[in-house]
């Protein structure tokens, strides 16, 4: 999968979690952006991620992870 | 909404819950609403917000509170003016093994660990205890889940100091205090989470990154099987069950195989796998479940089919038989009305997803189950929780004999030209008493399921009726009717508050008065806050029964006039004009439908009921 495939399938995550058409994700994507994305979004959007591209995060990279390039840098070194 | 119908998509649920939600409330109107205190030992956001969404399509709307992280024992325990202002309907404790405090030692002896077991569940007793207390509503208490590790391995039951033989005990203690308690229920993440897979539930990363008890993606499986408690708490459960019979109750089609050549009994796997789903049906009637059948057939064939000697279940299960060519989403509404009951309390059971689509596509709220292939049937019926028991009266165990009485009822009527003649010929005889002890359950599940012959469809917990019987300010009154055909058991309840005329204002908008309003003397007034009866005993002239033993009590104390309120719901129109009925005036209709009638009573008052001998009600009226 090309890294802007994950892109696309990310912000149809993003779109569905957050229930906001309009948002498009890019690398320097964090939690300070978009509003409804806290702490307890969090965890459901990281299942919705680990559904829609059939992975896991590992707890080390839950808790180093600092923006959406990382997140995408992860999906793509698991599923290759 | 079939996204939460089991067996349903827990991810998608779980990502797209924000539009589940707005579809939900866009769906409806008539919600019930509910207050809920959710008091949590680990985080408790996702659960709210699936819970959420269950109980919405059951048609509950619920308003939460939620305690701050881990705090279930402090909020309840210490004073707490926001729980108390916030006044939950229902309260639901919601821990978890990580939330045991005293595990004991492999080098502690047996008495040592029984001590532990004490004092752990002695803080969660005093919790309980507490709660009923102060808040007098229902409590949901998860039991405890097993570890995903076992330090003593397959010996972590047997020793005592095994944390599997201690969460075991600590279980049984909290079944016992359930036994022994009314309005407590166990929400039972032990079995969920073994049917789950207790690896997957227990997956350490969502205790350690976010404090969750169970891993997100096992949320709505736990917020179904909460909800489920929840609706059947208040009075949501279905009723009935309507099957198809060919390749549903047996396998073939009984018209062309012939009886002979059906798949049931011990033969063949096939035919095994529908005896079990037979036997299974069969039970569903010990925790009064009505049966009825719903199929493409004639009636001889379906009968031949039904008295298969490898058979389970017999005709005489039933209390309706439908074998016909009609649509069979007419003969579900046929079977509603002749029950007496709402097409929303139908479970429709059939293999065939042609049929499904139909009878789901009336929207009548009757639920259609994906039941999926023979050997799954039971899995399908049995965790979409249509009958959650939460009480199991005698009542239910004879729900089946009842409506069949009702039936032989109907048989004796034809033989009848005069109504008058028929009801005397049922030998009726009512028990019309103060609420008392026994009945307090049964009483408090009327209140939250009946709807149809509900004058105000106000909903009552156990410790509300408890309060108002013990209430010198009110008149309450149960009623009991028996009959030849057998014993329909506690089918109606008065509840009417003394005060007066003025109080008629805060009625008119929905509300009752507060308790420091109740007019300490003085009282001329008997306002009727609730007046119900099951329509199993319609027109039988129980509701006069009940007039004629509410204006004895009125008399007894010196209350000269009743005001009855009917406020209007999409589902009690029966009762529209019911005070009429009863002899009362109409004194006025509100914008929003509501009428308030007025009924004086006179000096020479006669008794309208005149066909039910009613035992003597008079010594236990609270004056």
């Amino acid at each position: 999968m090309s890294r802007e495939e994950v892109f696309e399938k990310l912000n149809e995550v993003f779109r569905d979690v957050f229930d906001d058409e309009e948002i498009t994700v890019t690398d320097a994507t964090t939690a300070d952006d978009i509003e409804d994305w806290d702490s307890l979004e969090h965890i459901n959007l990281l299942a919705a991620v680990e559904q829609e591209f059939g992975m896991k995060f590992n707890m080390g990279q839950v808790v180093s992870m600092k923006n959406v390039g990382e997140m995408a840098d992860i999906i793509i070194g698991q599923i290759g | 909404m079939r996204e939460l119908e089991y067996p349903f998509d827990g991810e998608l649920i779980l990502k797209k819950s924000k539009r589940l939600r707005r579809a939900l409330l866009e769906e409806r109107s008539d919600f019930l609403e509910k207050r809920i205190a959710v008091l949590g030992g680990s985080t408790t956001h996702d659960i709210i917000r699936i819970l959420e969404l269950f109980l919405l399509e059951q048609g509950i709307r619920p308003v939460f509170y939620e305690s701050e992280y881990a705090q279930y024992w402090q909020d309840v325990m210490f004073d707490n003016p926001e729980l108390v202002s916030f006044a939950p309907d229902l309260i639901f404790i919601h821990t978890s093994n990580r939330n045991i405090t005293t595990w004991p030692a492999v080098s502690d002896k047996t008495e040592e660990v029984e001590a532990l077991l004490a004092e752990q569940f002695a803080h969660f007793q005093a919790m309980w205890e507490k709660i009923a207390e102060v808040y007098r509503c229902p409590v949901i208490q998860n039991n405890f889940e097993y570890p995903f590790y076992r330090l003593l391995g397959n010996q972590e039951g047997v020793y005592p100091q095994g944390r599997i033989s201690f969460i075991n005990s600590l279980n049984e203690k909290f079944y016992q205090y359930a036994r022994e308690h009314g309005n407590f229920y166990i929400h039972d993440i032990n079995y969920l989470s073994a049917s789950y897979g207790l690896d997957r539930w227990a997956d350490p990363l969502y205790w350690h990154m976010y404090k969750y008890a169970c891993c997100m993606q096992a949320v709505p499986v736990f917020a179904h099987n909460l909800a489920n408690i929840i609706k059947s708490v208040f009075g949501r459960n279905k009723k009935a069950l309507v099957l198809d019979l060919d390749n549903t109750l047996w396998g073939g089609v009984v018209g062309d195989d012939g009886p002979e050549n059906l798949e049931i009994g011990q033969e063949t796997p096939m035919g095994q796998a529908y005896s079990e789903f037979q036997g299974y049906v069969k039970a569903q009637k010990d925790i009064g479940v009505m049966l009825t059948v719903n199929s493409k057939n004639e009636h001889d064939n379906a009968l031949a089919g039904l008295h298969h000697p490898e058979g389970v279940i017999k005709p005489e299960d039933f209390v309706l038989i439908k074998a016909n060519w009609e649509p069979k989403s007419e003969n579900i509404n046929a079977i509603a009305r002749e029950l007496n009951i709402l097409p929303d309390a139908l479970v429709f059971v059939d293999d065939n997803p042609a049929e499904r689509e139909i009878v789901g596509a009336q929207s009548t709220g009757t639920a259609v189950p994906e039941i999926g292939t023979p050997e799954q049937y039971i899995r399908v019926l049995d965790h979409s929780g249509f009958f959650e028991v939460t009480s199991l009266s005698e009542d239910d165990r004879k729900r089946n004999e009842m409506y069949q009485a009702n039936m032989a009822r109907k048989v004796q009527q034809e033989r009848f030209a005069d109504y008058r003649e028929y009801l005397l010929s049922l030998e009726m005889h009512g028990t019309i008493r103060s609420f008392e002890a026994v009945y307090m359950a049964r009483i408090a599940q009327l209140t939250n399921k009946s709807n149809q012959f509900n004058l105000t469809t106000r909903r009552f917990t156990q410790a509300q009726i408890e309060s108002f019987a013990a209430d010198s300010e009110y008149i309450t009154r149960y009623g009991k009717l028996e009959d030849r055909f057998g014993d329909n058991g506690v089918v109606s309840v008065v509840i009417g508050r003394k005060g007066t005329l003025a109080d008629t204002d805060i009625y008119r908008r929905g509300e009752i008065p507060d308790a420091s309003d109740s007019a300490a003397s003085g009282a001329d007034v008997l306002h009727l806050e609730l007046w119900l009866m099951s329509c199993r005993v319609l027109k039988r002239d129980m509701e006069y029964a009940m007039m004629d033993s509410v204006v004895e009590a009125c008399r007894e104390c010196g209350i000269g006039t009743i005001m009855g309120y009917y406020y209007p719901t999409a589902k009690n129109a029966m009762v529209k004009a019911f005070y009429q009925t009863m002899g009362f005036e109409r004194t006025e209709e509100t914008d929003t439908g509501v009428t308030i009638w007025r009924y004086e009573i006179p000096a020479d008052y006669e008794n309208k009921n005149t066909v039910i001998s009613v035992k003597s009600t008079s010594k236990d009226v609270p004056s």
